[in-house]
C-alpha cells in the first residue's frame, strides 16, 4: 500500500535543554541492500519517556537497536550527550545507555543475584574478579526497586514470566544507565503484570529521571504511560508527539489499517478499534 | 549439596569460599594422584624411595626412573590435561554448545592432516610436533574466516565451518592412511590416538611457557563468557564487542588445544567431559568453570595415564580417555536431566 498524503508535522514540545539522545537522518537494517528504517530524526530530553508504536515489521525494534549501538547504522548519526555513539567504545556507551532485548537467553542455573550482578560489567575493569562494595550497592538497589530482594537466591529459570522480566530489568538497572531502551517489555505478561511493570518504569522515570524509550505493541498502554509517541510506518517516522496529537482516526487508519474511535477515559486518551479498514472503500488513496 | 549451595548463593563471598574449598580439594586429589603416579609402574617404588629420588639421593636407577621417566610424563599429562580441559570449557561456553570440544573448530583435522602426511610419507619426521601445531592453527584461522558475518562472528557459521573443514581434511587424512605402508600406518595411528609415552623435558620445556601464559589468559576470560552467554544483543548492551571477545576466546582455546595436540597427539574426551563435570560442581559461572576445568583436565589425564600404565601392555592414554570418557559422559548427561532444586 502506498500512501500519498503527507504525514502530520512534528509535534515536539518546545526544547528547553540539550537533548540526551538524538538521531539524525538515521537509516539501517539487517541487509546492506535494504534499510529497514530510514530518515529517522529524533530528539529525547532527559527524563522523557518515548514509546515507539507501529504495525508489525514497521522497524520499531530495528530503530531501537540502531539507537543502542547493537546495530550499526548505514547512514546517519546517533548522539548521546552530544557525542556520536558509534565512534565511542562499547563499554563507555554501556555505562550510560542500555537496551533490554525482547527475547532473553537465560544461562542454565543462573540465580537472580548472579544475573543482576552481570549488569555491573561495564563499570568493572577487566581484571576485577569479585564484586566491589559499589557493585553490591547497585545490585541491592536494583533488586529492591524491582521487588526481587527475596528472590536473589532463586534460579531465574524457575521464575514466572513477570518475575523473569523484572529480573532482566534489574540487570539493566544495576548497569545504572541514564537512558534505558526496552523492546516489548510487556510481551508474555498478563494484564496485571503489564501494569505492574509499566508502573515500575513510571516511578523510575519520574523519581530518577531515567530516560526511557519503549517499544510497545499495546497502543493504549503506550498512550497512557509515555510522554510522547513515535509512530513508525514502513520504516519511516510517520508522526511524533504527545499521544493526543499522534493518535487520530486518520493516523490509525494509515498506519495500522484500522477504523477506530478515540475515547477520553480516566487514564487519558484510549483508542477503541472498530474494524480493519476495508481497502476497497479507500481505493482512491491507493496509488 | 543442594542445600549448601542454596545457603551460600545469596551472598557472593560465601560462594567464593565454597568454590575455593573445591579448588583446594581438587588440587589435593591432583597432588595425591601425582605421588601415586610417581611410585607406580613396572618398577614399584615406596614413598621413601620416591622422596629420596626426588632429592637426587639413593639408588641411581630410582633417580633415573623418577626424574627422566615418570616426572616428565606426569608434568606432560598435567599440562596437556589442563590445556584440553580449559580449551573445552572456553569453546563450550563461547559456542553455547555442550557438544563442543577443543577440536570442534578443525584443530584435530588440521593437526591430524599435517602429522599424518609427515608420518605416512616419511618426510620431515622431526617436524611432526611443529607441523601439527601449524596445521591446527591454520585450519582454525580458516574456520574463523568462514565464520565471519555482518554482526562479527556467527556461532552457527563457526560450528558448521568447523564441521565442513574437518570432514574435508579428514577425507584427505583417510586417503593418506589407506595409501601408506603398514609400518607407517602404525606410527600414524599411534599419533592419532594420543599418547604420553616417551615425552621428555625437551618437549615440556618447549611448550611450557606458552601453555602457561595461555592458561593464565584463559582464566581471566570467565567474565567475558558470562556476559556472552546472555545472548548477542544483551552482551553488546553490556559493553561487549562480540567479534573481539569471540576472537580472543577462540584464539586462546586454539592455542591451548594446538599446543596439547602437538605434544601428545589427539587425546579425546577430556576437553568434552571435564567441563561438564565441573559445571555440575560449581554451576555455570565461567569465572570458576575455566580454572576448575584446567585443574580437572589435568587430574583426569593424570588418572587416565595411570590406568593406561597399570596393565601388562601399556595402552595409549587416548584410548583410555575414550574408553572411560564415553560412559562417564552418558552418566553426566543422565544426572543433568534430573531437576535441580
Amino acid at each position: 500500500m502506498k500512501i500519498n498524503s503527507t504525514p502530520p508535522p512534528e509535534l515536539t514540545p518546545s526544547i528547553e535543554c540539550h537533548p540526551i539522545l538524538e538521531a539524525q537522518q538515521l537509516a539501517g537494517g539487517y541487509t546492506p541492500a535494504q534499510a529497514a528504517v530510514q530518515g529517522i530524526n529524533l530528539e529525547l530530553q532527559p527524563g522523557e519517556w518515548l514509546s515507539l508504536v507501529g504495525a508489525n515489521g514497521s522497524g520499531k525494534s530495528t530503530l531501537l537497536k540502531l539507537l543502542s549501538r547493537v546495530l550499526k547504522p548505514q547512514q546517519g548519526v546517533v548522539w548521546l550527550d552530544g557525542k556520536a555513539i558509534h565512534s565511542q567504545p562499547a563499554r563507555t556507551i554501556a555505562q550510560r545507555l542500555t537496551l533490554l532485548p525482547q527475547h532473553h537467553t537465560i544461562p542454565e542455573g543462573i540465580t537472580v543475584y548472579q544475573l543482576v550482578s552481570l549488569g555491573r560489567t561495564p563499570h568493572q575493569p577487566w581484571w576485577q574478579w569479585e564484586l566491589t562494595q559499589c557493585d553490591r550497592h547497585a545490585i541491592a538497589t536494583a533488586l529492591r526497586q524491582t521487588e526481587l530482594a527475596t528472590f536473589a537466591d532463586r534460579p531465574v529459570q524457575n521464575l514466572s514470566g513477570g518475575e523473569r522480566q523484572r529480573a532482566f530489568l534489574a540487570l539493566a538497572l544495576a548497569q545504572n544507565p541514564s537512558v534505558l531502551l526496552l523492546d516489548e517489555p510487556t510481551t508474555y505478561l498478563d494484564i496485571r503484570h503489564q501494569l505492574e511493570l509499566l508502573e515500575l518504569l513510571r516511578s523510575l522515570n519520574q523519581c530518577q529521571r531515567l530516560t526511557l524509550i519503549t517499544v510497545l505493541h499495546d497502543i493504549n498502554l503506550a498512550a497512557r504511560y509515555s510522554d510522547r509517541l513515535a509512530m513508525l510506518h514502513q520504516g519511516c517516522l510517520w508522526a511524533i508527539g504527545p499521544p493526543a496529537n499522534v493518535l487520530t482516526p486518520t493516523t490509525l487508519h494509515h498506519v495500522f489499517g484500522i477504523q477506530a474511535t478515540l475515547l477520553q477515559t480516566p487514564v487519558g486518551l484510549q483508542i477503541c478499534p472498530l474494524a480493519p479498514t476495508v481497502y476497497s472503500a479507500s481505493a482512491n488513496e491507493v496509488g | 549439596m543442594a542445600m549448601l549451595t542454596s545457603a551460600s548463593n545469596f551472598l557472593p563471598p560465601g560462594r567464593t569460599a565454597h568454590n575455593l574449598l573445591r579448588v583446594g580439594l581438587m588440587l589435593l586429589g591432583l597432588g595425591l594422584t601425582a605421588i601415586v603416579a610417581l611410585a607406580w609402574g613396572s618398577v614399584p617404588l615406596t614413598l621413601a624411595q620416591v622422596g629420596q629420588a626426588l632429592l637426587h639421593q639413593g639408588d641411581v636407577t630410582h633417580q633415573t626412573i623418577v626424574w627422566d621417566l615418570r616426572l616428565p610424563r606426569i608434568v606432560a599429562a598435567l599440562l596437556v590435561g589442563a590445556a584440553l580441559g580449559m580449551a573445552g570449557a572456553l569453546l563450550q561456553g563461547m559456542l553455547r554448545n555442550g557438544l563442543a570440544d577443543p577440536f570442534i573448530l578443525g584443530i584435530s583435522a588440521g593437526a591430524g592432516l599435517v602429522a599424518i602426511a609427515l608420518l605416512t610419507l616419511g618426510i620431515f619426521q622431526a617436524w611432526v610436533t611443529a607441523g601439527a601445531w601449524i596445521g591446527a592453527v591454520v585450519t582454525t584461522a580458516i574456520v574463523y574466516l568462514l565464520g565471519r558475518s555482518a554482526s562479527g562472528l556467527s556461532i552457527e557459521r563457526l560450528v558448521l565451518g568447523g564441521v565442513a573443514v574437518s570432514s574435508l581434511l579428514g577425507a584427505v587424512q583417510t586417503t593418506l592412511l589407506l595409501l601408506a605402508d603398514d609400518g607407517r600406518v602404525q606410527a600414524a595411528l599411534n599419533w592419532l590416538v594420543g599418547s604420553l609415552n616417551g615425552r621428555g623435558w625437551v618437549e615440556i620445556g618447549r611448550a611450557f611457557p606458552y601453555l602457561a601464559i595461555a592458561l593464565g589468559v584463559g582464566s581471566l576470560l570467565g567474565r567475558t563468557l558470562n556476559v556472552l552467554n546472555l545472548g548477542d544483543e544483551l552482551a553488546v548492551s553490556l559493553g561487549s564487542s562480540l567479534g573481539r571477545s569471540r576472537l580472543l576466546i577462540g584464539g586462546v582455546a586454539t592455542l591451548l588445544a594446538a599446543g596439547a595436540v602437538s605434544m601428545t597427539g589427539l587425546i579425546g574426551f577430556v576437553g568434552l567431559v571435564v567441563p561438564h563435570g565441573v559445571r555440575l560442581l560449581v554451576g555455570n559461572d565461567y569465572r570458576w568453570v575455566l580454572p576448575l576445568s584446567a585443574i580437572g583436565g589435568a587430574w583426569v589425564l593424570l588418572l587416565a595415564d595411570l590406568l593406561a600404565r597399570i596393565g601388562a601392555v601399556e595402552l595409549p592414554v587416548g584410548a583410555v580417555t575414550a574408553l572411560l570418557g564415553a560412559p562417564v559422559f552418558i552418566a553426566l548427561l543422565y544426572r543433568q536431566r534430573r531437576p535441580v532444586l
